[in-house]
This record gives structure tokens, C-alpha cells and sequence, in this order.
């Protein structure tokens, strides 16, 4: 998994409120048996018309915006379906970072699986931070992640919160599995305990 | 002993590992798998060379892309991208030696039908599928959701996820259901009440008079939406009803084990003073038969009540309000009951079980559908169908004009070709009415099979017991 450290960046603002999983990318793009590739397709109802020509007004299609790396969002982004579709769609785009005042559970998860980092920050410092994202491409904001601080263009510095252990596999670019595979002593005598006691599972 | 939740005691006995800072171990006992959200996970097993650790705890099967149109088992009949998952799941499962219901086999269907059906899924049991709706399960008392693909990886690899424990939450729903009212107007009142992010953080627990009433398949169609409030799981404690419904399943135990199981089963429920971080209540007779109006699960309203306006709500809603008004093609003050629909879709693993036919054939019988509308049913599963088959109920939807289909997710995610075509508007008894969910610029309005079926006959958003 890639490393997360610093970035400074493009934010793009999307003032919407529960942006779900099937507008991050829907469902005919679910058909593919690769991770890679799905960037193309990210947000693809409301940034391509049925012709596949961009859709103006979208803010990923506005030039300020294409090579945005931050999304700045509403609450509640990526509810919906588990799929981690949505997170390899953004990461392949190239935004490592999305802000909104809240995550639905599994989204936030899928992210730390896959370089991304979701911030969540009170609504008044969200709309702080998503009007310096509508100033465009000279106005970039850095993530510190070690810091946990988001700078505003301005210079103003917004603290977010983050579990321990999230923020040191996605600082270190670890991988989960290799991680827990070195505890398999204590999974299986987890294993060995569990099957004596519930013999029927 | 300090005392407990039901999610705590199922959390306390899967805990295979702690750290300091509370991350857990988490073991699996069931984990259900899927041809769309495995491939990529199955890949990352052979290039890292691990093996599945727990293939008998393991179970496949393919739903979400599968067409439900006859001649499926010849994978000339699939799109190719269906085929291309399909075959990759005939392969995983082969290679892994996981348990798998290929698309000829009787039993398949949507995987959270397949499961209970099959006696995999049983009380105090930890259960993961890479799908949201993994929720369904916690009608067992079993603590149950959804994972990423990522995550579907780690527990082939490990048998384990990664977790830090939710917050509790108590639904309770007192008192009695009106006539006509269901576990789907239960579902999406709650939802409608705490809105789609109320449940995030938290485990559900619903309780309380009007949830204890429902049957086994009334219990799974409110957990299965638990998500759709933002929660990781929803649970109801295991009881007669629970375990009637288990005894028998091809998987579930047997003799002096089945004893065993019972002993542990019964002590699940949540103590008397456990603690909750939240507490929500609705009184039975106040929930209606409900509609959704807009691209939310949350824009709930009674099918008596008019659209709304965007100036009707506050914040970030007002927004996302007008933007659902304009996509949904709907005037403020019109009342639900006079939009007209093109489509009615029952399934899904939401309402795509036995009684979700009966209740719908119930207000079919002897009727036709609408002139010119399209309608669907597609069984939960192949069991489903051949029982709705004995039950004279498939004959009741294929005289009323309905499309008989094979078992699968189809419409409700509209992956394979069921889909609704642009500005079509649908009765749906899935679970999710987001824009494009059920096809590019189709429209949904969620409600409960009856409902559906009502629909159905008079060809708009129909109060169903005005057809009792």
C-alpha cells in the first residue's frame, strides 16, 4: 500500500450531502475483476453525459479541478454499498484525501485499505475549508498526517482526529494481512478455545 | 458480572486478539462470498501465495450479476463481463475448496437468503460478506456486516478482521402494527427518524413488542436495512421463533450439539441494565404503510402524505432535497398516492423471501397489473421460487401479468441487464433509491411488497389497504 504523509494539494469542493457509493461509481463499473483502471470512471452519472462527453458544469471537469487531489465534501460521504470500487475509483483518479464532516463506516475503512485518507472535521471548519476549495487551483491545502492538521490556503490549521492504528499502518504504508498473520499464534489458540467451546460453528 | 448488550457478549466471545489501544482481532465464523466483490480479493491471495484459512467456514455463491432469465447455466446466456465473474468464482471456489452454489444449482440465490436458508447462519455467530446488506443476518442474533474487498482478503488470510468495538444503539418499537404495515415500513421509519448517517458508530438493537411479533423473515428484512441508517450491524436477540427456524437447516447442529447450542443461544439477549449510548423509540401504531419520494433511504413519508419541499428541511438538506425533487421528476405538494409508476420490482434481499410473495400474491390475486407497466418478481432464491412454485403463488404473479424470474440481486442493484431505462419510475421493494441505482436516470420509490403489488394493479404509489 502506498504511504501517506504530507500532501499538498487541489482541493475540489462538493457541497453535497450523502454522496453515495453508486454516484462515486456505479454499478456497470462493478464488472471488472481488477482494482486498477477505475479512475476513468469516477463519478461517472454526474461528470459524463450518455455520450460520454463531459458534463460542464462538474466540478472535476472544470480545468481549476482536474488535477485535484483533496475532495472537500458533505456529510455522510460514501453511504451506501460496501464497495471498495469506490475508494480504488478515487485513488485512481489521483485524490488521496477526501474532508466532509462524516464517513458512512464502511467507506471509511475501505480508505486506510488503500492510501486515502478520510478527514472528518465539524461542519463549521468543513464549510471553512470548502470555500477555500471553490477559490480553485491557486488556493492548494496540505494534510499533515503525523500532525493531524489540515492547512487552509490561507494559512488557518484545522486538527482532525484519527484511531492509532490507522494512522501508523497509513504512515507506514503497511499491509494488514502481514500484520495480523504474524498474531496467527494467538488466532489459533482463539481457534482451538472457540471450537471446544461452540463445537457446532 | 457487569452487565451486558447482546452486541457486547457477541463481541466479548469472538475476541481472537487486543491490543493496547482496543484494535481487536476480530474471529469470523461465517464468511459469505460473492462473484463481484472476491475477485479482486482471491487475486490477492495468489500473489501473495496465502491460502484460505478457513474454506469449511467459507461460502460462495453468485447473485449480484447473474442474469434471472432462463438458459443461465450455459455461460453463452451471460453478458461476457457476467461470465468473466461468474467463471472466476466457479474457479476461486474450486482452487480455495470453499462450499459454492453455482448458478445450476437449486439452492443458489441472493447470498443473504441463501445463508439463513441453509442453517450457515445461526445465533451469536460473527458473519461477514463483502456486501452491505450483510445486516440481514443480525435477525439471528448473529453480530453481522459488510466489508471491502480488502477486508474479504484479510479474513480468507486470517479468519480474522481488524476491528475497534461500535457504540450500542436501542430501537425499540413498542406496541402493535397497524393492518397492512410491515417489517419494511418498520425498517424505513426508523431511517426515516434517525436519517441515513444516525446509525454510524453504532450496533443496532431492535427490540420490543412490534419486532418480537415478526417471523424470522419479517426480523431479517429490518436488519437487512440497518445499514441504510449508517450502522455497521443490526441485531435482534435470538428466541422461539429463532430457533424453530434454525432446527433442520442443512447446517445447523444436531442432537446432543444442537442441545449445546441452545444452552449458549438462549443467553443471548441484552441484561436488563445494560448500558446504550443511545436509545431511540417508535410506537408501532404510529408507523403508516411508508413510500421513499426522493434518492435517499431517509426520505421517508407516509403513503397518505404529500412530496415535500426543499424548504421543508434544514442544512446541507435543503440541497440534497431539491436535488432529489428534480431528479425524481416531483412537484412539491403532490400527493404520494397520484405518481404514476412504469415499473414494480419485487425481490431483492431485502423482501425477495417466501412471505414477501405470499403478502404480495395476496393482493394480486384474481387482479391484473396496469395496462403497458412492466413488473417483475425475482425470488430470493431457487427454494424460494420452487416453494412460491407448489404454493400456486408463481401462477398468481404470471396471470396477473408479471415476469417470473430466476433467483438473483437483478433490479435491485440493476448490475445485470434489469435495469430501468431513462425517466422510468419504479415500485420497488429493494432498499436503496439512490440516482442510477436502479438504471441510468430511473427513478425508485422504495416500499414493501404489498405495496409494490398495489402498485402494481393501479399503475401509481398505492395506499395498500385500500386493496385489503
Amino acid at each position: 500500500m502506498d504511504k501517506f504523509t504530507t500532501l499538498t494539494g487541489i482541493a475540489a469542493p462538493m457541497p453535497l450531502v450523502n454522496i453515495d457509493t453508486d454516484m462515486i461509481i456505479p454499478k456497470q463499473f462493478l464488472k471488472t475483476i481488477k482494482r486498477s483502471g477505475l479512475g476513468a470512471n469516477l463519478f461517472d452519472e454526474m461528470r459524463f453525459d450518455r455520450q460520454g462527453n463531459e458534463i460542464a458544469d462538474f466540478v472535476l471537469n472544470k480545468d481549476a479541478y482536474r488535477e485535484a487531489e483533496i475532495l472537500v465534501a458533505g456529510d455522510n460521504f460514501g453511504c451506501g454499498s460496501s464497495r471498495e470500487h469506490a475508494p480504488w475509483a478515487i485513488k485512481d483518479f489521483g485524490i488521496r484525501c477526501v474532508v466532509a464532516p462524516s464517513f458512512a463506516d464502511i467507506f471509511y475503512n475501505n480508505c486506510f485499505k488503500n492510501g486515502i485518507l478520510p478527514i472528518a472535521l465539524p461542519q463549521e471548519q468543513v464549510d471553512v475549508l470548502m470555500k477555500d476549495a471553490e477559490k480553485g487551483s491557486n488556493a492548494r491545502m496540505t494534510i499533515d498526517l503525523d500532525a493531524q492538521t489540515v492547512t487552509s490556503s490561507d494559512g488557518e490549521v484545522f486538527s482532525f482526529e484519527l484511531d492509532s492504528f490507522k494512522k501508523h499502518c497509513l504512515m507506514h504504508g503497511l499491509d494488514d494481512i502481514g500484520l495480523t498473520m504474524e498474531k496467527a499464534p494467538a488466532i489459533d489458540t482463539f481457534e482451538t478455545a472457540a471450537a471446544q467451546a461452540r463445537p457446532w460453528v | 458480572m457487569s452487565p451486558k448488550t447482546l452486541y457486547d457478549k457477541i463481541w466479548d466471545a469472538h475476541v481472537a486478539h487486543e491490543a493496547e489501544d482496543g484494535t481487536c482481532l476480530l474471529y469470523i465464523d461465517r464468511h459469505l462470498v460473492h462473484e463481484v466483490t472476491s475477485p479482486q480479493a482471491f487475486e490477492g491471495l495468489r500473489m501473495a501465495g496465502r491460502s484460505v484459512r478457513a474454506p469449511d467456514k467459507t461460502i460462495a455463491v453468485p447473485d449480484h450479476n447473474v442474469p434471472t432469465t432462463a438458459g443461465r447455466e450455459d455461460p453463452s446466456n451471460m453478458t461476457e463481463d457476467s461470465a468473466i465473474q461468474v467463471a472466476a468464482l466457479d474457479k476461486n471456489a474450486k482452487d480455495f475448496g470453499i462450499h459454492y452454489y453455482p448458478v445450476s444449482d437449486i439452492r443458489q440465490g441472493i447470498v443473504h437468503i441463501v445463508g439463513p436458508e441453509q442453517g450457515w447462519t445461526l445465533p451469536g455467530m460473527t458473519v461477514v460478506c463483502g456486501d452491505s446488506h450483510t445486516a440481514t443476518h443480525g435477525a439471528f442474533g448473529a453480530l453481522a456486516h459488510g466489508i471491502g474487498t480488502s477486508e474479504v482478503e484479510h479474513v480468507l488470510a486470517t479468519q480474522t478482521l481488524i476491528q475497534k468495538k461500535s457504540k450500542n444503539m436501542k430501537v425499540e418499537i413498542t406496541g402493535k402494527l397497524r393492518p397492512g404495515v410491515t417489517a419494511k415500513d418498520i425498517t424505513l421509519s426508523v431511517i426515516g427518524a434517525t436519517g441515513t448517517a444516525g446509525g454510524t458508530g453504532y450496533v443496532i438493537e431492535y427490540c420490543g413488542e412490534a419486532i418480537r411479533d415478526l417471523s424470522m423473515e419479517g426480523r431479517m428484512t429490518v436488519c437487512n436495512m440497518a445499514i441504510e441508517g449508517g450502522a455497521r450491524a443490526g441485531l435482534i436477540a435470538p428466541d422461539e421463533k429463532t430457533f424453530e427456524y434454525c432446527k433442520g437447516r442443512p447446517h445447523a447442529p444436531k442432537g446432543a450439539q444442537w442441545e449445546a447450542a441452545m444452552e449458549w443461544w438462549k443467553t443471548l439477549y441484552s441484561d436488563d441494565d445494560a448500558a446504550w449510548d443511545q436509545v431511540i423509540t417508535l410506537k408501532g401504531e404510529d408507523i403508516a404503510p411508508v413510500v421513499t419520494w426522493g434518492t435517499s433511504p431517509e426520505d421517508v413519508l407516509p403513503i397518505t402524505a404529500n412530496v415535500p419541499s426543499a424548504e421543508d428541511f434544514e442544512g446541507g438538506k435543503v440541497g440534497a432535497a431539491q436535488r432529489s425533487l428534480d431528479y425524481m421528476g416531483l412537484t412539491p405538494g403532490t400527493p404520494l398516492s397520484d405518481i404514476e409508476i412504469d415499473t414494480v420490482f419485487i425481490g431483492s434481499c431485502t423482501n425477495g423471501r417466501i412471505e414477501d410473495l405470499r403478502a404480495a400474491a395476496e393482493i394480486l390475486k384474481g387482479k391484473k397489473i396496469k395496462d403497458g407497466l412492466r413488473a417483475m418478481v425475482v425470488p430470493g432464491s431457487g427454494l424460494v421460487r420452487a416453494q412460491a412454485e407448489e404454493e400456486g403463488l408463481a401462477d398468481i404473479f404470471k396471470e396477473a401479468g408479471f415476469e417470473w424470474r430466476l433467483a438473483g440481486c437483478s433490479m435491485c442493484l440493476a448490475m445485470n441487464p434489469d435495469q430501468l431505462a431513462e425517466g422510468e419510475r419504479c415500485a420497488s421493494t429493494s432498499n436503496r433509491n439512490f440516482e442510477g441505482r436502479q438504471g441510468y436516470k430511473g427513478r425508485t420509490h422504495l416500499v414493501s411488497p404489498g405495496m409494490a403489488a398495489a402498485a402494481a394493479i393501479t399503475g401509481k404509489l398505492t395506499d395498500v389497504r385500500e386493496l385489503m
